[in-house]
């Protein structure tokens, strides 16, 4: 059993209800830090729920209700004193479509940065901070000469990346990932897929695909969803090799979803 | 006979259809009709009115002379001081609608109510403003009073112009500032408003523009009969020419037919002005879309 601390997210009979329909049961998730989580299951088996909570990004819906409780490294991000933003600013998400705001590269990467701290650094500063975090998502090279040209321009790929690098300069915790490379043709996919690999270890992931070969090759842990319920939680290599559950085995097999 | 030949029941259809293209096309001919006749008529009419003289001179001789002056800076006062009243008031309540407020039965309501008001006949907004901005708040018969009834009559038109602009705003670019911890006005301030606000101040110019025909609204509450004088300040009256050109149509004997027409044409040309250069600075701003 691990420490309490190797815990990036945990939670505690999370049940979440759309209006009358509830779309979580008693979902109660240890996920490791530093690794890459895979959330799979069929359409609507909640996993994207799930995600979505860990930011509480669901909430602004104003049907949802929820019970139980999610941590974040140890501390309830569901309790009544925490600041959403904060939350918000520990757990960051990158979409299923590529959302890179209608600003410049530059402002992109300020964005999250500039939200979160009350004084404005010095230009060179900012220059480093955008630097950096383009360095990290591989993006330096193709866009160093272009700052201040329009993110939404270019290629999905490299939106894709820009939406990740801008939640860097924040210092997440968490990086929640909803499908994340669906929108992406097969080549652009290993890209990014690669760039998600290279984040683990500073980063604790949460990937939902629907992709299994996604699932098997880029991720060290995997959840099994169905109806709501966590059905499966294993190493991947074990999950896939060594099913314990008949419907997981049925669904990677491709049988149904 | 060949497999592709027209059978009886395809040639119907085809008769068919041609007719309904006839009936349609024919309804939309007679729909342009009246704008043409209209327009031809004020050109024909009141084209020889104009001059530079009739642009820049007082009327005079008991209205039967003279030009449109003060009733033409009339008119800018009251559509300028309307505009500055109902942009930002219905620019807020737009935003509100459109970005804050939950979707209930509450704002559901609030949105009835807004479209009903589009519906409220002017004379009833007019006496409205008699009531609330002449005597309650004692503004007196003034532009300022005339002009907050235009504004309070065009508030609906503005706030479902405005909320249409910032609604075709992508919803992905507020979720994406929210996901990453923006309050809900530094989304609006980022992102939104940036990406409509040409779309706003188009619509709303549009909007408003079209009040400068407002004759009802204006008449009891700040728009004079006949005052040879340029306003000063919103206090005071003013000619307009929506009401000049009631008046001595129907109120003064012995006006030369040309006036009238004059004045007309004047007030459409305002109106395809306003009208012209808003569609022309939403389409350069169109031209520029960022996504």
């Amino acid at each position: 059993m691990a420490e309490l601390a190797d815990y990036a997210i945990q939670s505690r009979d999370l049940n979440l209800w759309y209006g009358d329909f509830q779309a979580l049961f008693d979902v109660n998730l240890a996920i490791r830090r530093g690794i890459i989580t895979a959330m799979i299951g069929p359409s609507g088996c909640g996993k994207s729920t799930f995600l979505r909570s860990v930011n509480r990004i669901t909430e602004r819906l104003g049907y949802v209700r929820t019970t139980g409780s999610i941590d974040v490294l140890g501390q309830d991000i569901t309790a009544e004193v925490v600041e959403l933003t904060q939350v918000r600013k520990h757990v960051g998400m990158v979409f299923q479509r590529p959302n890179p705001l209608p600003l410049s590269i530059r402002k992109n990467i300020l964005f999250a940065y500039d939200l979160h701290h009350a004084e404005r650094p010095s230009a060179a500063q900012r220059d480093e901070i955008v630097e950096k975090a383009l360095r990290q998502v591989l993006l330096w090279d193709q866009v160093k000469d272009d700052l201040d040209g329009k993110a939404t321009t270019l290629s999905l790929e490299a939106q894709q990346k820009l939406c990740i690098a801008r939640l860097l300069p924040v210092k997440p915790t968490v990086l929640l990932m909803d499908e994340p490379c669906s929108a992406l043709d097969p080549e652009a996919t290993a890209a990014v897929e690669e760039l998600i690999w290279d984040l683990r270890g500073e980063y604790t992931i949460l990937i939902v695909t629907h992709n299994m070969a996604q699932a098997r090759r880029a991720s060290d842990e995997c959840i099994f969803m169905l109806m709501g319920k966590v059905l499966e939680h294993s190493e991947t290599a074990e999950m896939f090799v060594n099913p314990a559950k008949k419907e997981t085995a049925d669904y990677i097999e491709g049988r149904y979803g | 006979m060949s497999m592709f030949q027209a059978t009886e029941l395809n040639e119907r259809n085809k008769r068919k259809e041609k007719l309904f293209r006839l009936l349609f096309g024919g309804m939309t001919i007679l729909l342009i009709v009246p704008v043409v006749v209209i327009v031809a008529t004020l050109i024909a009419r009141g084209g020889p009115a104009l001059s530079w003289d009739f642009f820049f001179t007082a009327p005079s001789n008991g209205m039967t002379e003279g030009g449109v002056f003060p009733a033409l800076v009339g008119t800018l006062w009251i559509v300028a001081v309307a505009l500055i009243a109902s942009v930002p008031l219905g620019v807020a309540a737009a935003l509100y609608l459109s970005e804050y407020a939950p979707d209930n039965w509450l704002t559901r309501l609030i949105n009835l109510a807004i479209i009903n008001l589009a519906g409220v006949p002017s004379i009833v907004h007019a006496l409205f403003g008699v009531g609330a901005f002449v005597l309650f708040f004692r503004f007196g018969t003034s532009i300022l009073a005339a002009s907050l009834t235009l504004a309070i009559m065009t508030l609906p038109v503005v706030i479902v112009s405005t909320r249409e602009s910032l609604q075709a705003v992508p919803r992905a670019f507020r979720e994406a500032c929210w996901s990453m911890g923006a309050t809900r006005w530094q989304a609006i301030w980022n992102v939104v408003l940036p990406n409509s606000i040409s779309g706003i101040l188009t619509g709303v110019i549009l909007e408003v523009s079209r009040t400068v025909g407002e004759t009802a609204p204006i008449m009891f509450t700040g728009a004079a009969f006949f005052l040879p004088f340029l306003p000063e300040s919103v206090f005071d009256q003013t000619m307009a020419l929506s009401l000049h050109l009631f008046v001595i149509s129907t109120q003064v004997p012995g006006v030369p037919e040309h006036l009238p027409y004059g004045v007309a044409l004047t007030l459409m040309g305002i109106v395809v002005v306003l009208n012209s250069a808003s569609i022309a600075f939403r389409a350069y701003l169109r031209g520029k879309k960022k996504w």
